[in-house]
């Protein structure tokens, strides 16, 4: 049984199938609605989402399928004590698929071996998120095309945010791919993943501090938010969440061709008057993430 | 000069590093040992100018993982009837299960009592381990 709990479970050749199921499924929509008639998916969200698992709900209700779940740890047996395996063995009785977030890193992993259907990882703490991967991955490959040769900026909290780990160890496995990270000191990326990722890999990286001086080199930048949740001290999340504040100013000096990305929710870390220019293409970007989760439903499912 | 007697039956782990004595002998758990047990620090070597051993009597099972772990240059000597039978040298183990924690407060091992802590061998060439978990590297800092 697979299951998605890192998003390098899936080798490259699997994640084209995917990204061209995903392609497949937005041009013929009707084709899949019936696909998951009678399965259900369970939505396990210890951890607050609006995006994410309305997405899951979606991708299940548009392939045919039903969903039951919970959105928060409050809402769950969790509250009383009960523990991540005996709810994932529990509502593996009651589901054909389980999508799984929860603030602890690993917790997907520790899930997975006790479930009897397959786990996808939903996000754990500021560990991963793969399927916010595979809807970064769609979105750069329709927008540029492919997924090789781009320069790609990842800005923010590049030390807490889970879609950053994920997007990077992804895109390693491609070729020609140039990483600039730009961040503050303290949420610099984890070690792990410039030692273990960049550095082993022999990849084509730099850090910076400010995001003007790289701009005009970028075909692709990753926004993200610098999350409060991830902060033990309130007063280290004030001084840095407006590090990084993308404007029009700033947008004028990227290429025509620069697309920008944001897993979202953002708060003030691009500037509103963003949303108008074309190369903003964080809300194609929710869309691509609805059926790249249809398609992973159904590949994980093992259904045609 | 310090004498410590011989073992007719027991482990001696030999060439430990300077330093690292008393923390295998907490690792391994010697001190829930009834036997008799030498921790002998700063011995000469003629290797290393000074070592640590550690001498166990009446004892013939050792984690191999753990030795691994702390210190790979030692060498295991076993003992048996006054006579050296068997030397080894520990390796790199590939996986540590519940011999290490994990420090990160975001980790689910911490969060649940029932699962094991399991740390993977990242870089063989710098002896990292990380968790299974949330990848975190294990450091001995707190």
């Amino acid at each position: 049984m697979r299951h998605l709990l890192d998003p390098l479970d899936f080798s490259k050749e699997e994640i084209a199938k995917i990204l061209d199921l995903a392609d497949d499924i937005e041009a013929n929509p009707s084709k899949y609605a019936h696909k998951c008639d009678g399965k259900i998916l369970a939505t396990l969200f210890f951890e607050p989402s609006t995006r994410t698992r309305l997405s899951f709900e979606s991708a299940m209700m548009r392939l045919g399928g039903k969903v039951l779940g919970f959105s928060s740890a409050n809402s769950s047996s969790a509250a009383k004590g009960e523990s991540v395996g005996d709810t994932i063995r529990t509502v593996s009785c009651y589901s054909d698929i389980i999508a799984m977030r929860h603030n602890k890193e690993g917790a997907p992993l520790v899930g997975s071996k006790y479930a009897s259907v397959p786990v996808i990882n939903a996000g754990d703490g500021g560990h991963q998120h793969p399927t916010q991967t595979l809807t970064d991955l769609l979105t750069i490959r329709k927008e540029t095309g492919r997924l090789t040769g781009i320069t790609v900026g990842l800005c923010g909290d590049l030390k807490f945010g889970r879609t950053v780990h994920s997007l990077i160890k992804s895109l390693a496995r491609y070729e020609g791919i140039k990483f600039v990270l730009i961040s503050p000191e303290e949420l610099r990326v984890p070690d792990y993943i410039i030692e273990e990722v960049l550095i082993k890999g022999g990849h084509d990286f730099i850090e910076v501090r400010t995001i003007d001086e790289v701009m005009p080199d970028l075909d692709i930048l990753y926004m993200t938010r610098v999350q409060r949740e991830r902060f033990f001290n309130e007063e280290d999340y004030i001084r840095l969440k407006d590090s990084y504040i993308l404007t029009k100013e700033k947008m004028a000096l990227g290429k025509d061709t620069l697309r920008v990305l944001h897993p979202l929710p953002r708060v003030n870390e691009i500037a509103k008057e963003v949303d108008d220019d074309e190369r903003a293409v964080y809300f194609k970007q929710v869309q691509n993430g609805v059926y790249v989760r249809m398609a992973l439903i159904m590949t994980l499912l093992g259904i045609e | 000069m310090l004498k410590i007697d011989s073992l007719e039956n027991g482990i001696v782990i030999d060439h430990i590093k300077s330093g690292n004595g008393m923390k295998l002998y907490n690792l391994l758990g010697l001190d829930k040992l009834d036997c008799c047990v030498a921790v002998i620090k700063n011995a000469k070597s003629n290797k290393y100018g000074k070592k640590d051993i550690i001498k166990i009597d009446g004892v013939s099972n050792v984690n191999l993982d753990i030795l691994g772990f702390v210190d790979n240059n030692v060498t295991v000597c076993y003992i048996e009837n006054g006579e050296l039978v068997r030397k080894e040298k520990p390796t790199l183990p590939e996986k540590l299960t519940n011999i290490l924690k994990c420090k990160n407060p975001r980790c689910i091992s911490n969060a649940e009592d029932d699962i094991d802590h399991i740390f993977y061998l990242s870089d063989v060439n710098s002896h990292k381990y990380r968790c299974i978990y949330c990848e975190q590297e294990y450091t001995d800092k707190h």
